[in-house]
């Protein structure tokens, strides 16, 4: 018992190091950009402003940016909740030929890095005219071998007898996947859906190479182009857009956060 | 993955169907229809959108393509392996290589050791609010390395930032660290090490719990020491979850991106440059066929890290 207290410092010292930059964030958004570049710093804001989010608006158009990142977020999830659980399940409960490449081919590309495809793939993507498009941000991340994977994995847990029950009753195999065994796969189908939300929301390098033009940028890009070009001293406007990228993806993991950890315990896979 | 993950229970593989034998070839192609109609829009959005794009992308390092071509993109003339050599002999490219090796065997280490360490603390040591230290060591691995790293820009600051600030405290005057050709990049691997560590330390946390408690007790009464024990009962044990944190981390790591794009812009005098962000530039001048070789060369340095990893960690 003696040993608690000095762990537990420890582990408030951690956390204290983990929150430290993201409370910085959060006050400095509120600072005036002659209190930003003060020496000593100060901690909370002496003259609390709202200038820095009114110059989001304003200045920067982050609402579009917003918006661009939800609409893509939304859809990007959408397609993988449906067309994961559709190949998941036929990987791990039916018998057919060719099933092992599938699978295979799946784990093959678990890891392949984004780095490798986008030059190919933004010639393919600005000869199907969909550059600087919601389609050309959307359409490659449409699948993922990661959710096909989780969905596998959960599939492959849930007993055969239910789908024998449905088979004696008559019920299509398309039938027996839609309304026997894919209700059963609520959990899992939330777990995918927010690490697949939070992934599109972050995500950078393709939006960046296929969004040509400010309206169609995502919130990143646009934070990645203001904080290295004319905007790039300009502190608390970028304080103020970071506090914007992260505070959706905080609220989102904090309300959902067991089926983040459960779906790395699926999986074995972040 | 680890092994373990792919295991299924004995008996969950057997052929699902009805029993009766006269009606179960008819069975077995009717799930083979259903099967292949359920994994057909997984299957051409994958054709066209990641196995088109990774034989796309060899087939375009062996050739000269630049943006012009971009409309005609198979009207580019082969160069063999001149892009490679290219790649290669560039002293920018050599540095970024440099850069991306430290970053790699600097950072990985350091995010397993903390990964590890708040772990053990959590598991052993920490009962009352164990899942809200949990939570929030997680809490960077889910947010945007891009507002990450324009929040640490100010962290970092040299003489308004917060780490300077807290350094003045004990007496020591912290240098300019993301204008220092020697501090660039340690602050690059230390941020990456706070975003990171919360998503090995679950997955140890994992190993862990998975440990049977009489492991340990058999030690206690054989005499050894915590460290002792530590060392020689439980690191083996976590053998398999240290292979598998050190294989997702160290592919990401050779990744490294967004971190030098935001904070120095691979500065100063490119000590901070990686290959990922290299291959992005030479992107942007156009040259396609050169970043693409630059894409392949990580892609197979990727592929042979993590081959050496398995070989290194995997059960004697």
């Amino acid at each position: 018992m003696r040993r608690t207290w000095w762990i537990y410092l420890i582990a408030v010292l951690g956390l204290i190091a983990v929150a430290a930059p993201f409370a910085w964030m959060f006050l400095g958004s509120f600072k005036t950009q002659g209190e930003l570049l003060r020496v000593p710093p100060t901690w909370l804001p002496e003259a609390p402003t709202n200038q820095n989010y009114a110059d989001l608006l304003s200045k920067a158009n982050f609402p579009q940016y917003f918006l661009n990142s939800a609409i893509v977020a939304i859809a990007v999830t959408a397609g993988n909740l449906i067309f994961c659980s559709m190949v998941g399940y036929s990987l791990a409960k039916l018998r057919f030929r060719g099933r092992n490449a599938l699978f295979v081919l799946v784990l093959a590309t678990l890891m392949i890095p984004g780095v490798v495809t986008f030059v190919p793939l933004f010639v393919l993507v600005t000869n199907a005219g969909l550059a600087n498009s919601y389609p050309g941000l959307i359409l490659p991340f449409l699948v993922s071998p990661f959710g096909v994977f989780l969905m596998r994995q959960f599939f492959a847990g849930l007993p055969d007898d239910l789908m024998d029950a449905g088979r004696v009753d008559g019920t299509s195999e398309l039938g027996i996947f839609a309304r026997i065994m894919l209700p059963l796969t609520k959990p899992a189908l939330a777990t995918l859906g927010i690490l697949t939300f939070l992934g599109s929301w972050n995500n950078f390098l393709w939006p960046l190479v296929i969004a040509q033009t400010e309206e169609m940028y995502t919130l990143p890009v646009a934070l990645a182009l203001y904080s290295t070009g004319q905007n790039a001293q300009n502190y608390g406007l970028l304080m103020a857009g970071a506090v914007v990228v992260v505070v959706p993806v905080l609220v989102i993991f904090l309300v959902f956060q067991r089926h983040v950890t459960r779906g790395i315990a699926i999986t074995g896979l972040k | 993955m680890s092994s373990a993950t792919l295991q299924e229970p004995a008996g969950r593989t057997r052929p699902a169907g009805p029993p009766a034998p006269r009606s179960r070839s008819r069975s077995v192609n009717r799930q083979t229809a259903a099967a292949w109609l359920l994994a057909l829009p997984f299957v051409a959005l994958f054709l066209a959108f990641t196995a088109g794009p990774v034989l796309g992308s060899l087939a375009m390092s062996f050739t000269d393509m630049k943006q012009r071509d971009l409309r005609t993109p198979f009207a580019v003339n082969g160069v063999g392996i001149d892009n490679y050599v290219k790649a290669l002999s560039d002293e920018t490219f050599r540095k970024a290589a440099f850069n991306t090796a430290y970053f790699v065997i600097v950072g990985v280490p350091l995010t397993l050791v903390a990964a590890l360490a708040a772990a053990v603390l959590l598991d052993r040591g920490v009962k009352k609010f164990q899942s809200l230290f949990k939570v929030a060591y997680y809490l960077p691995v889910i947010t945007s390395i891009v507002a990450i790293a324009v929040i640490w820009r100010f962290v970092l600051a040299p003489d308004s930032g917060l780490l300077n600030t807290v350094l003045s405290w004990v007496g020591i005057d912290g240098p300019n660290w993301l204008a220092s050709k020697t501090w660039a990049m340690p602050s690059l691997i230390v941020m990456a090490t706070w975003r990171n560590f919360g998503a090995a330390m679950i997955i140890f946390l994992a190993g862990l719990q998975g440990i049977p408690h009489t492991v340990e007790e058999a030690g206690q009464i054989d005499g050894a020491s915590s460290w002792q024990r530590f060392r020689y009962l439980i690191l083996p044990l976590l053998r398999p979850t240290i292979l598998f944190t050190s294989v997702t981390t160290g592919i990401g790591y050779l990744q490294f991106f967004e971190e030098p794009l935001v904070m120095t812009q691979g500065g100063p005098l490119n000590s901070t440059i990686s290959v990922s962000m290299y291959t992005y530039q030479q992107f942007g001048f156009g040259n396609y066929g050169l970043a693409t070789s630059m894409s392949y060369i990580l892609f197979v340095v990727i592929a042979v890290v993590t081959f050496i990893q398995f070989r290194l960690l995997r059960e004697k």
